[in-house]
């Protein structure tokens, strides 16, 4: 097939000068794009942290270590927000992952016959088109009223648990994780599946040819290869679950304090703090949630640079 | 200048104006010209049908911006004012009370609302050459404890019942203090879950007053955000709703208009004459009859003395200027208001269950709004 086609004529003519103009603008366009998403982040960056300077000065680092949220006393500090929002993505990463990659194996690989297996990759993927309100007025509706009498149950027989500590009063940082982890599914699901397509058929072939069985060439050969592919879902998984906020907003119960290190208890999340208090603030309380949100963009940045370094380690070298 | 007329012909466009269109077909081209370009001799043109004739004055746009607390009551008056005055139309963000302020600050509205009176530093914040900010009450509010208990219909809390509610103290429904308010009732041993608004707002102001007020061991304060020693937080007042219909054993604190919508059972609470008073607009208003009006009208009932006055009250302020940027619009404003204290705004207040104005405070608010430099006729 590819031997047939016709490689000869843009090799031999002469290009004039306005298709060459135009190549070099486009280049420049596409640089100027590129640039200017790179600055846009920064201005965004440096306006947070002006908007945020009187709190970085009154409280300094102190503000990531205080679990005081105190409009009245203007006193400030996101503790409590920043484990919450630690704790519910790790949650959601724990259950969504090994769902996510092992959808992913079973819609990549030809277990189904393609008729069937299209709507099931359409139907994984639009999960993440549902609004997240949308899992949020589901999850106060249906999945807490569900969840609470297993969560009285984990509580009553594994409360020696630290995890279980807490009796559930209904929302809490479970519901917002297990939540968060059905909206990052489709995300994981999704991109994990391209990685693994997008191993070369070679090596799929070679591993065969070499005696290997479908499990080991899964887990030995199209996994590692696949491995930067996934990594890259997964961080970007983790950047939703850190930065959604209506869902989570709705059911992690929005409590200011650190009561025990129970997923059954309430808490809050950075961002379920910003949504919550930034249309009625004022003064200093104002400048308290924008180092909120700084600490939130550079909680994401440290999450990003150690997926780089994760995946330069462990990626296959093909 | 233009850019505060393009900003309301937005605001125009985007919601009243459906909503106007409805009522008014030709009125609406004639407001459509009125946002054409900035000079007052335009010709009527865009969208304009020929047989538009402009109608004498044009139509006034006017928009506000904040609490969320009243909003549905300020909607259905702007709507039923606007069919009686065509030539009005308002606009309302309900964006809460501290963008309110802010936007008012900012000159970017013809007028702000707030659940909670204007600070000495926000007064003067405001441009000197708006002049004086002035503070008009709207109309009244009050905060009911709705709960959701089988087999309860009318549970009755005093003063030391719903303070340890509030503070964590009290945790199950058969609590001594609980039982003893309620003879005869049943109460179940459930746990208590208290529901609370986690948004900064007005509601929890007005709530956490009187608490600080009512309850020796409240340490949290008064505010529209409060450390809450306990309980669940829900965002908005439909937040707190759902979450009490959802959770068997839950009590949290909305407005009153709010749980009568909803359907919720509320308490009767006990008052600081150590009566039982079931939340009703009646009740609520007695706690406003009689008070003692600042200038300002900052009238602050945290906790009512009145025998028979249900004691979770406030008053919701319009913020206006002395000096308005456009006094025809500061004209209908005034107008509006006053409109809005007679009967048939009473009636749209007691229907949605907020509370009209006593008549001695709306006459003071109207007297005040004279003070305003409005356009002469």
């Amino acid at each position: 097939m590819a031997l047939t086609t016709d490689h000869s004529s843009p090799m031999n003519r002469q290009r004039s000068g306005f298709a060459r103009s135009l190549d070099s603008g486009f280049v420049w366009g596409t640089a100027a794009v590129a640039i200017a998403v790179g600055l846009l982040l920064a201005v965004i960056a440096l306006q947070v942290g002006e908007d945020a300077l009187p709190a970085i000065q009154k409280f300094g680092l102190g503000f990531l270590v205080s679990s005081r949220w105190s409009v009245i006393d203007g006193e400030f500090g996101a503790l409590t927000q920043i484990y919450g929002t630690i704790v519910t993505s790790l949650i959601a990463l724990f259950l969504a992952v090994p769902i996510g990659v092992g959808i992913a194996i079973f819609l990549s690989e030809d277990f189904l016959p393609p008729r069937i297996k299209q709507p099931i990759v359409f139907l994984v993927e639009l999960l993440a088109a549902i609004p997240s309100v949308v899992y949020g007025i589901w999850g106060i509706f249906v999945l807490i009223p569900i969840l609470r009498p297993f969560g009285i149950w984990l509580h009553e027989t594994l409360g020696w648990i630290p995890l279980f500590a807490t009796a559930p009063a209904g929302p809490g940082i479970y519901a917002a994780g297990l939540v968060l982890a059905i909206m990052i599914l489709p995300i994981i699901a999704a991109i994990s599946r391209d990685a693994m397509v997008a191993v070369p058929a070679e090596l799929r072939q070679a591993a065969y040819g070499l005696g290997a069985t479908r499990w080991e060439t899964i887990f030995q050969i199209l996994l590692p290869a696949g491995f930067s592919g996934i990594a890259g879902g997964v961080m970007l998984a983790l950047g939703r679950a850190m930065g959604e906020t209506m869902a989570v907003t709705m059911l992690i119960g929005n409590a200011n304090t650190i009561d025990s290190f129970s997923i059954l208890s309430q808490g809050s999340t950075v961002a379920s703090l910003l949504a919550n208090q930034f249309a009625e603030a004022g003064g200093l309380q104002i400048s308290a949630l924008m180092y909120a949100a700084l600490v939130l963009f550079a909680l994401t940045l440290v999450v990003n640079i150690l997926a780089e370094i994760v995946v330069r380690r462990f990626s296959l070298k093909l | 200048m233009s850019s505060s007329v393009s900003k309301t012909c937005r605001s125009l466009f985007s919601t009243s104006a459906i909503r106007f269109a409805k009522l008014q077909g030709i009125a609406l081209m004639v407001g459509l010209a009125s946002c054409a370009p900035n000079t007052p001799t335009a010709p009527p043109q865009a969208g304009g049908s020929p047989g538009a004739a402009p109608a004498a004055g044009g139509t006034l746009a006017i928009s506000g911006a904040g609490a969320t607390a009243p909003n549905p009551l300020y909607q259905r008056w702007f709507r039923e004012y606007n069919t009686q005055n065509p030539a009005v139309q308002i606009s309302y963000d309900s964006v809460g009370s501290g963008a309110g302020v802010r936007r008012f600050l900012d000159g970017t509205v013809d007028f702000g609302a707030t659940d909670a009176p204007l600070l000495d530093k926000e007064r003067q914040a405001l441009p000197a050459a708006r002049g004086q900010a002035l503070q008009i009450p709207s109309t009244g509010l009050f905060v009911v404890f709705a709960y959701n208990l089988d087999g309860v219909d009318n549970l009755r809390l005093s003063r030391e019942s719903f303070c340890g509610i509030t503070d964590g103290s009290i945790t199950t429904w058969n609590d001594p203090l609980i039982v003893k308010d309620n003879p005869g009732v049943t109460l179940p041993g459930d746990p208590i879950t208290f529901v609370h608004r986690s948004d900064g707002s007005g509601t929890t102001d007005i709530f956490t007053k009187h608490i600080d007020e009512a309850c020796p061991n409240w340490k949290a304060g008064g505010g529209k955000t409060v450390e809450w020693p306990t309980g669940t937080g829900a965002k908005g007042n439909e937040g707190v709703s759902a979450q009490i219909q959802q959770t068997r054993g839950a009590i949290g604190y909305t407005e009153y208009s709010y749980a009568n919508e909803t359907k919720l059972k509320m308490a009767s609470i006990q008052n600081k004459a150590g009566e039982f008073i079931t939340p009703t607009p009646e009740a609520a208003s007695r706690a406003l009859a009689g008070a003692q009006v600042p200038a300002d009208f900052a009238l602050a009932v945290p906790d009512p003395e009145q025998k028979d006055a249900y004691p979770i009250v406030s008053l919701t302020w319009i913020l206006l200027y002395e000096n308005p940027q456009d006094p025809a619009k500061a004209k209908a404003i005034n107008e509006f208001l006053k409109w809005a204290y007679s009967p048939a705004g009473d009636q749209a207040a007691t229907e949605l269950g907020y509370i009209p104005l006593p008549d001695d405070l709306s006459s003071k608010a109207a007297t005040a709004l004279d003070t305003i430099k409005v356009a002469a006729n």
